[in-house]
């Protein structure tokens, strides 16, 4: 139907005056993207690094902790954010509550492997030079660990600038993901939904490089290793 | 409370699960959706990261592969697909599932086959086995228990990820929600969203705890303890 109501050209993959026409719009869903995004992934860590921290001082809780971390991430993402609508409603909530679940289980996961990592004579030496548990964990132990947390957050936000848009199909919340959806629903608008997809892909690939860059410099001696 | 007792109300009319986009057809689309993607991408992911494996080291451009495919919502690949000469339909949703499912097969794939003893794959020569024969019998076999935890993966993430079909009306359990979350005013279709999200979080965790069973029954004994993830 709508290849002949467009024609072949009609309807291009990439349009310049669709960006130019739409700026407000399209500025307006990637602001609206990198505001979940980094709500979510901060929210996550914010509850994350304490659990893998509890996990690695109680080890008896280090099973449970990972199992039902990882059944939350299990529960596909269309089915989460539908439980939780009818709670919470069709807002920009419900969105960010999913997006921590499922961020929660990665960085937990990365986090622990980092602190475990920290080798036993190190662990000794700090507690031989009198430090409290506690200032042996924030001074020696997740320093040492940092590098793993980073990879957590870095594969933790990531994969949530992708899930954001699904978040499309509860309401109007999907930032980028609305225009995709919209896009489609609206006799398959290809200009729109190529430059949310593309700019989804590149907003990933930039906070990503961001956090990298962040990592580098706050762990400067696994450089100097690694070369 | 209410919406709970709508999602109880709504499951338990018979009319849901036989009408013809009722439960039990939707279920069969999921299915029928999530195996042919897997065997799709399982036809391309284990032949490439079986040669990348015995060829020598790629594991860079596999990391590359994933971190991308992991850049790329699922969403826009649903929309986009359909768009392109596949045409709509069945085929485009298969097939923007396949390729999420292509990164946990051939990283395990490329993973099973690369992990070998250099000086197994020697005696299985010296022993007089064609290429093809240290292939199948010796090679294949001890890359078992890679292939399956990738297997089990690439399972367990398209039986979620095919909810998502719904997003173009690609049919599926999600189909339940999205009619659900369609109805006016919203908060009448409230105990339908609830039932498929029931629904297709009971199919995901199912579908979990058979494969791991599966995974276990598929790899020998002896090599139970080699594939860890």
């Amino acid at each position: 139907m709508s290849s002949l109501a467009y024609g072949a050209t009609g309807n291009p993959w990439f349009s310049w005056s669709y960006v130019h026409d739409n700026l407000s719009t399209i500025r307006a869903a990637l602001v609206d993207h990198i505001v979940i995004t980094v709500w979510s992934v901060a929210i996550a860590a914010a509850i994350a690094v304490p659990l893998a921290v509890l996990a690695y001082w109680v080890r008896s809780l280090a099973t449970p902790i990972l199992t039902s971390a990882g059944v939350l991430y299990t529960i596909p993402s269309l089915a989460l954010l539908a439980f939780l609508a009818p709670f919470l409603g069709t807002g920009r909530i419900t969105v960010v509550v999913a997006l921590v679940m499922y961020a929660l289980l990665i960085i937990v996961r990365n986090t622990l492997t980092g602190l475990m990592q920290v080798p036993g004579d190190v662990r000794e030496a700090a507690t031989a030079m009198g430090y409290s548990r506690l200032a042996r964990l924030t001074r020696v132990e997740l320093p040492l660990a940092l590098p793993g947390i980073l990879v957590g957050l870095r594969l933790a936000t990531v994969s949530t600038v992708a899930l954001v848009t699904v978040g499309a199909i509860v309401g109007s919340h999907g930032a980028l993901g609305g225009l995709i959806l919209s896009g489609f629903r609206n006799n398959f608008y290809k200009a729109q939904i190529a430059t949310a997809a593309l700019l989804c892909v590149a907003l990933a690939l930039i906070l990503d490089l961001i956090l990298l860059g962040v990592s580098r410099a706050l762990t400067p001696w696994t450089r100097r290793r690694a070369s | 409370m209410s919406s709970l007792q709508a999602m109880m109300d709504w499951l338990n009319d018979p009319l849901n699960w036989t009408n013809p986009d009722g439960i039990l057809v939707r279920l069969r689309e999921h299915l029928v959706i999530s195996v042919l993607a897997v065997l799709f991408g399982a036809l391309v992911a284990w032949p490439v990261g079986v040669w990348l494996g015995r060829r020598g080291s790629a594991s860079g451009l596999i990391v590359v592969i994933s971190n991308v495919t992991l850049a790329v919502p699922v969403t826009a690949m649903l929309t986009i697909l359909p768009l392109t000469f596949i045409g709509f339909g069945k085929p485009a949703v298969v097939v923007a599932l396949a390729i999420f499912a292509i990164p946990p097969l051939l990283a395990n794939a490329y993973t099973g086959v690369h992990e070998i003893d250099p000086e197994v794959r020697e005696s299985a020569r010296g022993m007089g086995l064609s290429e093809w024969q240290a292939l199948t019998r010796v090679e294949l076999p001890l890359a078992v228990p890679y292939l399956a935890t990738g297997l089990r993966i690439a399972v367990v993430q398209v039986i979620a990820t095919a909810a998502l079909a719904s997003f173009v009306n690609g049919g599926g359990l999600g189909q339940i929600i999205a009619a659900g979350f369609g109805a006016l005013p919203p908060e009448k279709g409230y105990g339908q969203v609830l039932a498929g999200a029931v629904l297709i979080t009971a199919l995901a965790l199912l579908i979990d705890a058979l494969m791991a069973l599966a995974q276990r029954k598929l790899t020998p004994a002896n090599l139970r303890n080699a594939a860890r993830k």
